[in-house]
């Protein structure tokens, strides 16, 4: 089963799915968000199993250079790198929203909240 | 090298230092700050735009001397600077018209922080339009939504605060489908530069290899651009976003924000994978149909709209539907109509709600369309400046959204078969529904109010804001000409498509 071959890719993609509906699903904020990190988390699960080469290493120079065989690909690492710091300011913004809202309608709950705003507009 | 070839990266990094210094800048410094790299932007822009309308080409130009396949690059053409001039033009007009409004809305210890949002944007804009790597792409999209979320934010009260929250949901979404969708294409190809894709992509065509995992790529970079420009059924967070902003942040989300997310679309089908790749495998039919209801959807919900912004907001909705559909076609010409739209959109929405607010204030403020009775007598240029839009999207000929509808209809023939027919169906239904919800506001305005005896109640004539005269008849004079000089910015687009790929 190339399922089983491809355990990373898969447990990305099962990741990526919990996540997702998470984010769509859940009503509560702070659980969009888990589900939001989970989501990108497994993104770059996938990708930083992509630059993995089996029986290669981290290209760091060590003993003088190697041939290019002797290294896995360095681009997913610094593409992870990259996601993970916009996935952090992301997360913050969303964190200090909530902050925001939960000061102001003392409640988690997306759907109460949206209730509530529409009542202060009316 | 020309020195001038160098004006896109210069663009994106003045603004990005602009951004930077305006964040220890206070209110009127900041609003100085913003003004100019904005002004300084258009006329780099100008001047590029001037250059490869000249030289008629595209060039490529490398980031940090590392040629491809490894470095990051900017690519620039004919295409690319039309559109940012056009963005730049109404960035501009927007955030002089919104400036007086924006001042009394935002907390003065607040204010460096909207505008280096405005920056953001603008920077986003800007590498979005020009970058050629797909991941830069990514990163500039994520503080696109950032800074656009932190904008739809800036009032601070709860209908702000909660349309901040389903706009950043909903285009989070967005921005992750479009990231699994670049890390699949990244583990096919092996490339992130845009060209270098399509030639891996061509050759995996041609031999007819992952031709399922190709399909995903699409189908996930798609779904995830539509929901960012809030194509329908999409489009739940559109209304909140944009009628409960400052009107300098409505104009810019609903006429560039959303169209820098399409320009990247049709960047990815023309040039990442390839145009007739993406013909084959399905995607545009999908477009094609959610495009059409969007059309029709977006203007029952703008007919049943209370307020003006509401309104305007829906017909947002019923405006990028058009643009999808003629993208959906699946044709040059229903590109270049899209393309075409993207712009006359941009112009014509950002005029509208920045018209519409002032009007929405000397009417006793309350945001309610019937309020808008008499809004004429009140404030004759911000009346005209939205009849003018008003019209202009229900069709009226000599204006731009006529053009769109005009070629939307002749690539649809072109296409022939069900296609036309749907297509050009939808338009006339459309237009039919713009008529009855815009024309009913524009005969409004130039209805006087009347008092409970039918005698004409007291017109008091409101003083018009030196800036906002400038930013209203700014946006007129750009839609008038827009309209006049349409086959010149036509063929340009052709000319710019043709050199796209």
């Amino acid at each position: 089963m190339r399922l089983f071959v491809n355990y990373e890719e898969t447990a990305a993609v099962i990741l990526f799915c919990i996540g997702f509906t998470t984010m769509m699903l859940h009503k509560n904020l702070i659980k969009k968000i888990i589900g939001m990190d989970i989501m990108d988390t497994a993104v770059y699960l996938f990708l930083a199993s992509q630059g993995y080469i089996e029986g290669r290493t981290a290209p760091i120079v060590v003993n003088g250079v190697q041939s290019v065989e002797a290294y896995i690909n360095p681009i997913p690492a610094g593409l992870v790198l990259t996601g993970i710091v916009v996935s952090v300011s992301v997360s913050a913004l969303m964190l200090a929203l909530s902050v925001r809202l939960y000061y102001r309608y003392h409640t988690l709950n997306l759907d109460e909240i949206i209730a509530m705003a529409g009542k202060e507009e009316v | 090298m020309q020195f001038v070839q160098n004006f896109p990266f210069f663009c994106i990094l003045l603004t990005l230092m602009c951004a930077v210094i305006t964040s220890v800048l206070k209110g009127r410094a900041a609003r100085r700050m913003t003004l100019f790299v904005i002004l300084i932007v258009s006329a780099m822009n100008a001047a590029v735009m001037a250059y490869t309308l000249r030289t008629g080409e595209s060039y490529v130009y490398m980031m940090g001397h590392f040629p491809a396949p490894w470095g990051n690059e900017i690519r620039v053409g004919v295409l690319e600077t039309v559109t940012m001039m056009i963005f730049c033009f109404v960035i501009l007009f927007s955030f002089l018209g919104g400036l007086p409004r924006s001042v009394r809305q935002i907390e003065s210890t607040k204010y460096n922080i909207y505008c280096i949002l405005v920056d953001l944007t603008l920077l986003s804009l800007l590498a979005l339009v020009y970058t050629n790597d797909l991941f830069t792409a990514y990163v500039f999209i994520e503080i696109n939504t950032i800074a656009a979320a932190g904008l739809v934010m800036m009032r601070q009260n709860g209908a702000s605060l909660v349309a901040g929250v389903r706009y950043m949901i909903m285009n989070l979404l967005g921005s992750s489908l479009f990231l699994i969708g670049i890390v699949l294409l990244y583990t096919v190809t092996g490339h992130l530069l845009m060209s270098n894709i399509q030639e891996s992509v061509a050759q995996l065509a041609a031999t007819g290899q992952y031709h399922v995992p190709l399909t995903v790529v699409l189908a996930l970079m798609s779904v995830g651009l539509a929901m960012k420009s809030a194509l329908f059924p999409f489009s739940t967070w559109l209304p909140g976003a944009y009628s409960n902003s400052t009107p300098t942040a409505s104009a810019i989300l609903s006429s560039i924000v959303s169209k820098g997310y399409i320009f990247l679309l049709v960047k990815v089908y023309v040039r990442v994978i390839g145009f007739e790749v993406v013909r084959e495998l399905g995607i545009f039919d999908i477009l094609f149909v959610f495009g059409a209801i969007g059309m029709i959807m977006g203007s029952v919900n703008a007919v049943r709209a209370k307020t003006t912004r509401m309104m305007v907001a829906y017909s947002s909705v019923a405006q990028i539907g058009y643009i999808f559909t003629a993208l959906g076609l699946g044709s040059e010409a229903g590109v270049i109509c899209a393309l075409w739209h993207l712009v006359a959109h941009a112009a014509t929405k950002s005029m509208l709600f920045i018209s519409g607010s002032e009007l929405d204030e000397t009417s006793g403020g309350t945001h309610l369309r019937g309020d808008l009775r008499g809004g004429f007598y009140r404030s004759p240029l911000a009346a005209a400046a939205f009849s003018l839009g008003a019209v202009n999207l229900v069709g009226i000929p000599l204006l731009s959204v006529f053009i769109t509808k005009v070629t939307m209809a002749q690539a649809a023939i072109g296409v022939g078969g069900r296609h036309a027919a749907i297509a050009l169906a939808c338009l006339a239904v459309s237009t039919l529904l713009n008529a009855m919800y815009f024309l009913s506001t524009v005969l409004d305005l130039f209805t006087p109010r009347r008092d409970a005896s039918g005698a004409k109640a007291t017109l008091a004539r409101v003083k018009p804001n030196g800036l906002v005269t400038l930013s209203l008849v700014g946006f007129m004079a750009l839609n008038l000409l827009m309209g006049f000089f349409a086959q010149g910015i036509l063929t340009a687009i052709a000319q710019g498509l043709a050199r796209f790929a």
